[in-house]
């Protein structure tokens, strides 16, 4: 599903933030990529968003080379990514509805049948009863739940997430996981650049690490303390 | 129903929620528009009005031939008989007595005509050619002046020129001022999207950030734009009709004072069509540079 092959990112002032970097995720698999702040994590999610390309190498999603592509096909390709964005990019003067609108107004779905179709995503994050409210009356968790809700409404088949339980506290952080765990289990490929140790502890999940901008594979992460893998 | 329909759709939807969303600025801007577009449109209608009144009036493109006092019945009779063989338009002739009893008719005139020892009236021929360009007028004037007893030829092809040359430089002012005011229409167009693209910046990041195309971005500012300068382009067809309905009888009233009948032309319902087209154009024009400019600067 995405491939990454000696992606090496470096910025016009010379910082290095990814040094040749090499990973394969196959369909319907939950990685998380961790490592300190600095590490590279959200270089790395810029260039699987095509926000950002690549100094060199290549990464290939869904058999789309991104370091390829061409600017005016990198909106559709968005299409096929939920992303999460660690600033989560809600717009506070609309409702929550209408948030979830957005990526069906933006690939033309008929407009009669999207506010059913944004429903069933508000519903599916836990939401359902919140679609006239303003973002701004959500609590964190709530407002994470709402870009999450955004993200999948186009039923992407990848979800990318940047930081997703960052500022939340642990019980809003592990119903968030669960959600993506939701979907991970129907098919999703689901990527989850985080630092959060109780994250990776809970799901037991295949692990990328990043450290200065190298990345290696760490199958397993220790248990924490009082926390059971499930 | 397409993708393509209910993408366009949606986008004019959004642009008429924006332009009612805040009515005191849309207000404002079709004001501005609205009297940019009237000064050129009133310009030309009076430009249109006036040539009709030179072109409609046949005593403007009279030709009066006055023939010698002493120039007798037969010589009367050679100048019909010539004027038969040219064939320039309709004639008619004036008898040196018919002039004097009109002359005598008019107020204040009949006592100075019964103070006079004999009539001072020659005899004439009103010619109305059926050719009125300047140059024929010209031409005809001089054929007339060569033949014998005539005294004199009265053309008012002076006035025609200077009349013709008056409406060729007001034409011009008025092209000169629409070219002037659409720029305005365009830079007023192109400020107002510019704010919008301002004001919407985080809608515009976040949408392109989740594979909006740019298409779809500048879809809603285009007719936006294209809204604004259409009505704005009503609101001056408004203005300019409302401005010929106030001069009508006033005009009127002059063209009766000068003894012809004239009423002021409005605007026609294909003009107003015309102006809201233009209007339009112009703003999807603005619309579209101003998207182009300030949209590079957000991605």
């Amino acid at each position: 599903m995405i491939t990454a092959n000696a992606v090496t990112k470096r910025y016009p002032e010379g910082h290095e933030a990814l040094k040749n970097v090499s990973f394969e995720i196959t369909a319907g698999e939950m990685v998380f990529l961790t490592g300190h702040s600095g590490a590279g994590k959200s270089t790395l999610f810029k260039l699987l968003a095509a926000i950002e390309r690549p100094t060199s190498g290549s990464i290939v999603i869904n058999g789309q080379n991104l370091a390829a592509l061409r600017r005016n096909a990198i909106p559709y390709l968005r299409r096929k990514l939920g992303l999460i964005f660690q600033d989560r990019k809600l717009l506070f003067d609309r409702t929550v509805l209408d948030n979830v609108l957005l990526p069906l107004s933006i690939v033309g779905h008929p407009v009669k049948d999207a506010p059913r179709r944004a429903q069933a995503a508000l519903a599916k994050v836990g939401l359902p009863n919140r679609a006239k409210a303003f973002p701004i009356t959500l609590s964190g968790g709530e407002q994470q739940r709402l870009a999450i809700a955004r993200a999948v409404v186009n039923r992407p088949a990848v979800i990318l997430a940047d930081e997703p339980t960052a500022n939340l506290d642990a019980a809003s952080a592990i119903e968030i996981l669960e959600i993506f765990r939701a979907f991970q289990q129907v098919g999703v490929t689901v990527v989850i650049a985080t630092h959060d140790p109780l994250l990776m502890a809970r799901l037991n999940p295949r692990i990328l690490r990043l450290d200065q901008g190298q990345m290696s594979e760490q199958p397993c992460p220790p248990a924490a303390d009082g926390v059971a893998a499930s | 129903m397409s993708t393509w329909l209910v993408q366009h759709l949606s986008a004019m939807r959004d642009a008429l929620r924006r332009l009612f969303g805040a009515p005191l600025n849309t207000l404002l801007s079709l004001l501005v528009i609205g009297v940019a577009l009237t000064l050129p449109t009133a310009g030309w209608l009076a430009i249109e009005n006036l040539r009709a009144v030179a072109g409609d009036n046949p005593g403007v493109q009279q030709i009066s031939i006055f023939l010698t006092l002493d120039a007798g019945r037969p010589e009367v009779a050679e100048i019909e008989s010539r004027l038969q063989q040219a064939k320039p338009g309709s004639w008619r002739y004036v008898a040196r007595e018919e002039a004097l009893k009109d002359l005598r008719e008019s107020a204040g005139m009949s006592e100075i005509i019964g103070s006079l020892p004999k009539n001072p009236l020659p005899d004439a021929f009103v010619v109305t050619p059926a050719d009125v360009q300047p140059e024929s007028l010209e031409l005809l004037a001089k054929t007339f002046a060569s033949w014998p007893k005539v005294a004199h030829v009265q053309l008012d092809s002076a006035w025609v020129k200077r009349l013709d040359a008056l409406l060729r430089l007001g034409k011009l002012i008025v092209v000169l001022l629409a070219v002037l005011f659409a720029g305005a229409l365009v830079a007023i167009t192109f400020n107002t999207i510019r704010l919008q693209i301002l004001a919407q910046a985080a809608e515009i990041e976040v949408a392109k950030l989740i594979g909006a195309t740019n298409s779809y971005i500048q879809r809603p500012l285009h007719y936006f734009g294209m809204l604004q300068g259409a009505l704005g382009g009503l609101c001056a067809a408004l203005l300019v009709s409302t401005g010929s309905h106030f001069l009508t009888p006033p005009v009127a009233e002059l063209a009766q004072l000068y003894g012809g009948s004239f009423t002021l032309q409005g605007l026609s319902s294909t003009d107003i069509v015309a102006l809201t087209g233009i209007g339009g154009g112009l703003g999807w024009l603005g619309a579209k540079i101003s998207a182009l400019i300030h949209l590079r600067r957000i991605s």
